[in-house]
């Protein structure tokens, strides 16, 4: 775990070797891949659905309220009306997971053993788990209500879905957090020990401040990744986009010619969803390496 | 061995640490079959995701622009879309439309759930393999490439006998990232019934309650595949190094 740039031992490889390496490291330390759509992707994704739709609707012939496209025009508010849950539960997870994941980044590089290697074994955990275990095992042992005094406070099945994502994001931002601050050069934790900063206020006020930048594109590329994650919520039956199509394709006796455009429409949602966020994290990446 | 069991079952009298899958015979089948399968499912989209990322790399370097999108549209499709959607779409879509077969009464489709695991879960992982070894395909220098040239080598047999073995120890450290988030989604699986590891669990703490120890075994046993793979990787990594060649 030395600088971010590993180094070649020889000349011969081309740049791309490097690059790859450089890759490597920043999917190791920034965590995950890399999202990277396009507009034509969007596209492309357009016209599969009109396509599925249109042989679809050419299948069924000419019966008024049956067309797949009258179809799934009725059932568009109901889809959106779940996609916001997923929303919901992204927005919610990347709340938790970014406040814990802080936390647990900056313990990360303490000083005392104990909580520096109890912070890594956590965000190793949690980073290599499954994320369907951890969902199943909040799910499952998280209790369906809290009794405060006397109040009781129910627990709807999103909220623990939350926690659920939160945790594998926790421990990614963690390696976010971990890595932004390990690639400031040292030189200027030295120059700062030597203006008589203690290490407090060398890493408030000269460290963390610098990092920030460093960690926006992947924070984001995580909350793209997030997002994309969301549909498994589904399977626990916390009635997000995915979930309600398929409660809609039962509700249409689960005609088989509606599957694939109802699927190609979702898969359509979350493109368009994530396709802004994904572009403006690469505007930022590239801004942010060049200054570097 | 029977002392192991029934340790087990001394531990759930005693202490109430329901391990029901060490000490009840027909409890440990079923999780053993899950682990097989889960291991099973793993390695066929291991291999095939390799085969799909060695054949991608080389199809994206053909010399035809409409074999280079395709193997881009490809790629793009599914890196970003989400993975669950992406066996939904194979498993009911598509699965619709499958040949089946008569299974002595019934009718069995030839490709079953296992089957469309793997194909959805090879092409997701493909998708990110393709990128890798293309990757460390640029890394080959073109002098290299030229040299296999001049003595002769066809673009096929340069592509086999030169550029992958050396793309491919540059490329080992990615693979070996993107296989473990291989290994982890494997799991999606339960969500179409395949009996994998996750299912099985499931089955298990539906009829016997204990929830909260099945989860502990199911964590361990992913922390440890997950270990033995990155382990494994690492041994072939420094097995097949050439000193002073790759990153």
């Amino acid at each position: 775990m030395s600088g971010t740039r590993p180094t070649t031992d020889l000349a011969v490889l081309t740049p791309a070797a490097d690059r790859l390496a450089r890759a490597v490291e920043a999917e190791r330390s920034g965590g995950g891949f890399a999202l990277r759509l396009r507009a034509r992707h969007g596209v492309w994704l357009g016209i599969a659905f009109l396509l599925a739709a249109g042989a679809a609707e050419a299948q069924i012939g000419p019966l008024p309220d049956q067309g797949v496209f009258a179809t799934l025009w009725r059932w568009i508010p109901f889809l959106l009306k779940g996609f916001t849950l997923n929303l919901i539960i992204s927005f919610g997870a990347m709340a938790i997971g970014t406040a814990l994941g802080a936390v647990l980044g900056l313990a990360q590089i303490s000083l005392l053993p104990p909580v520096r290697v109890g912070s890594w074994i956590a965000t190793q955990f949690f980073r290599n788990s499954p994320w369907l275990v951890l969902l199943f095992a909040i799910m499952l042992l998280f209790p369906y209500e809290i009794r405060i005094g006397d109040a009781i406070i129910p627990i709807p099945d999103w909220v623990k879905a939350v926690i659920g994502f939160s945790l594998p994001i926790m421990a990614n931002i963690s390696e976010v957090v971990r890595g932004a601050v390990q690639s400031i050069p040292s030189g200027q934790w030295e120059s700062a020990e030597s203006l008589a900063f203690s290490r407090r206020q060398t890493l408030w006020m000269i460290i963390l401040p610098q990092c920030i930048k460093r960690m926006i594109p992947p924070w984001m590329n995580w909350y793209a990744i997030l997002t994309m994650a969301t549909p498994l919520a589904s399977i626990l039956g916390v009635e997000e986009a995915v979930n309600l199509t398929q409660q809609a394709l039962v509700a249409e006796d689960s005609r088989t010619e509606l599957l694939a455009p109802f699927y190609l429409f979702l898969l359509i949602i979350f493109f368009l969803y994530c396709y802004p966020i994904a572009r403006l994290t690469q505007r930022l990446e590239r801004r942010f390496t060049v200054k570097n | 061995m029977d002392a192991v069991y029934e340790w087990f079952r001394w531990l759930y009298d005693q202490h109430g640490i329901n391990l029901v899958i060490f000490y009840e015979p027909y409890e440990r089948e079923r999780f053993v079959s899950g682990l097989m399968t889960t291991i099973y499912l793993s390695l066929a989209c291991l291999f095939f995701s390799f085969i799909i990322g060695v054949v991608g790399a080389w199809l994206q370097g053909s010399r035809l622009r409409f074999t280079r999108q395709i193997v881009q549209g490809y790629i793009q499709f599914f890196r970003n879309t989400p993975p669950l959607i992406q066996l939904y779409f194979f498993y009911f879509a598509l699965g619709v439309y499958t040949p089946s077969y008569d299974a002595g009464g019934w009718r069995e489709p030839i490709i079953g759930s296992f089957g469309w695991a793997v194909i959805s879960l090879s092409f997701f992982a493909g998708a990110f393999n393709v990128e890798i070894f293309r990757a460390g395909i640029e890394a080959v220098p073109s002098a290299t490439i030229e040299a296999a040239e001049s003595l002769g080598y066809s673009r096929l047999k340069t592509y086999i006998h030169v550029v992958l073995p050396l793309a491919f120890r540059v490329s080992l450290p990615a693979l070996n990232n993107n296989l473990v988030n291989l290994v982890k989604t494997t799991t999606l699986a339960y969500a179409i019934a395949v009996p994998e590891m996750m299912y099985t669990a499931n089955q298990i703490w539906s009829d016997n309650v204990n929830v909260p120890e099945m989860m502990v075994v199911l964590f361990l046993v992913y922390i440890v595949l997950v270990g033995l793979l990155v382990w494994g990787m690492h041994r072939w990594e420094r097995a097949i190094r050439i000193p002073g060649y790759g990153a």
